[in-house]
């Protein structure tokens, strides 16, 4: 079933990815003010030398050349390696991961492909393309130009987010599975009233609930009572645990710590995270969705 | 698979018997030999000093000091502390390292990387790496002997795993895929040599590996690329031959496992971490990373060899002896890179020359290391969740409702895996098989559903939900079940490595900023200091009569003594 999914929202994939491809032409036009691809937002911008990737650290070139390249590909390359250049019904190969194009140098290695053709991989084959010697240069300006927005860890380069529904799960069934497994920390009408409404996306809502709260969350604080030997337990917030230390605040404010030797002091420890973890190696898949699939549901 | 075998000068004579009669010998003491370390004395067992990547060449970490024992542990002291500013150095002035080379412009913002590899120690020297950084150290104190920085033209710096000493030379790669060697004793560049494409996104952080006249050298990259291990004259960084991790023509074994030819010369198999070596059969035992595109397995229907493979080679050829899979078609980023373990053990009561490894998708595995015969799967990590079965080979099945798919599927362990590049280790005294044990969970989202398949590692998308609880765990190498697990509190667990001694004791990091050490029959906990997060494996030697224990915490070595 799952598979079943996956299968039905190919095509909207592919229709999505005409987007994608529509913001790199959107990026052709506005070169100059285009952000350090794959580098995170946070970071101040960088010279192109102060990129650590190599396709990111060339220079941009000139933003005519590239649309006329542009061109040149979508008449001459495109049905065979793909609008966005990772390949097409035709054969031809992912030019974002082919290893001539990345060590290519001002079409030193792909030009002499273009021009002659070449026997490829697997019996495949490349015809000659009958170009101009500035069509030919300007294809391969265009071709290095979309290299240059791929992300760092040899992602494509980054698109439009998909949109991709992730609500499969049968609600009736979530609902059964949280009145046996949910319902006797959590409530539709209690904490969780309206939180299909609350929690902007359904995965989200499905990585809320199953992590137990957002990311940074505040939640309710672990407690511990430490027993000595001969001694007062001694009961409060929980601050640090391994096993040589245990770390608490008393409920003055007071700062208490206690060096643990095996089992002693006695540690114990009240999580209210602890049954949303026992739960995690239980979850089957189905499960999950079922479940985000009833949250929803509570508006 | 022989694909690309370049033989640039006769092969130098190599005398088996001769080195296994070593390892008959009392152990060679690699201080202050003329001519530097003599690569014939790396085959003796692990004692007095650490002269390679794992100590010695059979991965167990094992050392048979034993000043410190069970008994006297709580009386480790330390002798030394030192930080290291990895970060871009000031390449002129008083504190400008020794020797700056490299091909880069230098003026690269990169902050300070924390040390993640083995340490070598050699005569009275210790050599420390960083990315791009090269220190040799006074072994008693600390104390700085030289530094080399290497200008980059760029990479990923995630890590670094050590240097290799090959006579009086150091040996190391750069982020940027150069092999440099050095003057051991001065610090001064001898010869640098390419061995990768900076262009097509490699990028390398392996610990080079001396076997006799043979440098065995690794590299990595995350683009669709193939994997190879090469073997460089370490005398003059001449390649003496490359093997391909995947195949590069329609001939070579393991097509049969990929889609097309395309497929598979994009089919990642990176050889990112050293491996063993078995001076016996002169094989190399290695093992190899994911499949690419990493988590649209998609395009690359089929078992994808030799991806997540443990591998071993003729260390004079580099032809392939034998292999198995330790991950058919793995979509979790899981390499199985990590360093195998040699073990002559016992099972049935037949004496065994085996290899056992505990990969990153969180089986254990032993297997025949002379004929590559499987005796062992066992999974180890507690929440594991990705395969459906054991096949009859002994390699676990990937489920395919376990990939990244649109609805999310939950997966253990995360990316990270159950292990990593972090070394286990083993003792012969216990019979134990050492290793940290991360049992994480992540949502696991399929982003990118085109039919081609993402590229890299892209394509999906992976939140964290939580962890299952990690562990340090004692694995029996003969039925791979666990004979003493000690569960770490909330939080605890990671990225550290694991030593093992003739004293009894196993030291490894807990993940709460404490070096510890275990009793290695039962895995009590004997001792503790508060040092911070351990980042390498521990590492054992000796000084002046005096065992001593070294470990890295990020920037910081600290090295303990017993008096």
């Amino acid at each position: 079933m799952l598979q079943g999914a996956v299968t039905s929202r190919v095509v909207r994939g592919v229709g999505a990815l005409t987007v994608a491809v529509g913001l790199l032409v959107t990026n052709v036009s506005g070169l100059g003010a285009r952000p350090a691809a794959g580098l995170a937002a946070a970071q101040p911008p960088q010279t192109r030398d102060q990129r650590l990737y190599p396709a990111l650290q060339r220079e941009p070139g000139d933003p005519e050349v590239i649309a006329r390249g542009q061109a040149v590909y979508g008449i001459s390359c495109r049905a065979c390696h793909g609008l966005d250049l990772r390949g097409g019904d035709l054969g031809g190969p992912n030019l974002l991961r082919s290893q001539l194009v990345l060590k290519d140098d001002g079409g030193d290695l792909m030009g002499p492909v273009i021009r002659d053709g070449q026997s490829g991989a697997g019996g495949s084959s490349m015809p000659p393309q009958n170009l101009s010697d500035a069509d030919l240069d300007a294809v391969v300006e265009y071709i290095h130009d979309i290299l240059g927005t791929a992300s760092r860890q040899g992602g494509p380069p980054p698109g439009e987010e998909i949109e991709l529904d992730i609500l499969v799960g049968d609600a009736t069934a979530g609902q059964t599975y949280f009145a046996d497994r949910c319902a006797s920390c959590h409530s539709p009408t209690g904490d969780l009233q309206g939180i299909g409404a609350r929690v902007e996306s359904p995965k989200e809502l499905q990585d809320t609930w199953v992590r137990g709260g957002a990311r940074n969350a505040e939640r309710p604080p672990t407690t511990v009572t430490v027993t000595q030997p001969s001694g007062e337990p001694v009961s409060g917030t929980l601050e640090r645990l391994n096993d040589f230390l245990v770390v608490l605040t008393e409920d003055d404010g007071r700062h208490r710590s206690f060096t643990r030797r095996g089992d002693t002091p006695r540690v114990e420890v009240d999580d209210p995270m602890a049954a949303h973890r026992e739960m995690l190696p239980l979850y089957g898949d189905a499960d999950i969705h079922n479940v985000t699939a009833y949250l929803v549901t509570l508006q | 698979m022989t694909a690309a075998i370049a033989t640039h000068r006769p092969k130098p004579p190599r005398c088996v018997t001769a080195m296994a009669a070593a390892l008959l010998l009392a152990p060679i003491a690699s201080s202050a030999q003329p001519g530097g370390l003599d690569p014939a004395s790396l085959v003796a067992p692990l004692e007095d000093s650490w002269p390679t990547y794992s100590g010695d060449y059979s991965g167990r970490r094992y050392s048979k000091l034993a000043q410190v024992t069970t008994d006297n542990v709580q009386q480790l002291t330390l002798a030394w502390t030192r930080t290291l500013d990895s970060g871009m150095p000031a390449l002129e002035g008083n504190n400008a390292p020794d020797f700056i080379g490299g091909e880069g412009t230098g003026d690269f913002t990169i902050g300070s990387q924390r040390i993640k590899g083995s340490i070598l120690q050699v005569g009275d020297l210790l050599y420390v790496t960083a990315p791009d950084h090269v220190w040799a150290l006074d072994v008693r104190d600390g104390g700085e002997r030289w530094h080399y920085f290497w200008k980059t033209r760029g990479g990923p710096h995630i890590g670094n795993r050590g240097v290799a000493v090959w006579r009086d030379s150091v040996i190391f790669e750069t982020v940027d895929n150069y092999l440099v060697s050095l003057d051991a004793t001065t610090g001064e560049e001898r010869w640098h040599t390419e061995i990768a494409s900076f262009e097509e996104q490699y990028f390398s952080t392996m610990a080079p590996i001396v076997v006799g006249d043979h440098l065995l050298v690794g590299t990595g990259n995350d683009l669709d690329a193939p994997g190879f291990l090469q073997s460089f004259d370490p005398a003059t960084g001449e390649l003496q031959w490359k093997f391909y991790t995947v195949p590069m023509t329609e001939q070579d074994a393991g097509i049969e496992t990929w889609p097309s030819l395309d497929a598979a010369m994009h089919g990642g198999g990176q050889v990112w971490v050293p491996g063993s070596y078995d001076p016996e059969t002169n094989y190399y035992i290695f093992g190899t990373g994911n499949p690419t595109p990493g988590y649209t397995g998609v395009a690359r229907r089929g078992d994808n060899l030799f991806t997540c493979t443990l591998i071993a080679v003729d260390v004079d050829t580099g032809e392939m002896a034998w292999y198995f899979q330790t991950s058919p078609h793995d979509t979790h980023d899981w390499d199985s890179a990590q360093t195998p373990i040699l073990i002559d053990g016992v099972i049935d009561g037949v004496p065994r020359k085996l290899v056992s490894t505990a990969a990153r998708n969180g089986y254990f595995f032993t297997i025949d290391r002379v004929t590559g015969e499987h005796l062992v799967t066992t999974r180890y990590g507690a929440t594991s969740n990705w395969a459906s079965h054991i096949r009859e080979s002994g390699s676990p099945n990937p489920h395919p409702a376990k990939e990244a798919i649109i609805p999310g599927s939950l997966v253990s362990p995360v990316e990270g895996g159950v292990a990593n590049w972090q070394p286990p280790a083993f003792s012969p005294d216990t019979g134990l098989f050492y290793t940290q044990e991360n049992n994480g969970f992540n949502m696991l989202y399929l982003t990118d559903p085109d039919p081609r398949g993402s590229m890299g590692l892209g394509g999906k998308d992976r939140v964290t939900v939580g962890s299952g609880g990690n562990a340090l765990s004692a694995i029996d190498y003969r039925t791979g079940e666990t004979t003493w697990r000690h569960a770490w509190p909330v939080g605890g667990g990671g990225g550290a490595g694991v030593l093992t001694t003739a004293g009894g004791l196993v030291f490894t990091g807990d993940g709460s900023g404490n070096f510890v050490a275990f009793d290695a029959a039962d895995g009590d906990l004997l001792w503790n200091t508060r040092i911070g997060n351990i980042s390498n494996a521990p590492q054992t030697y000796l000084i002046d009569g005096r065992q001593h224990v070294l470990v890295a915490a990020g920037q910081q070595l600290f090295a303990f003594v017993m008096y």
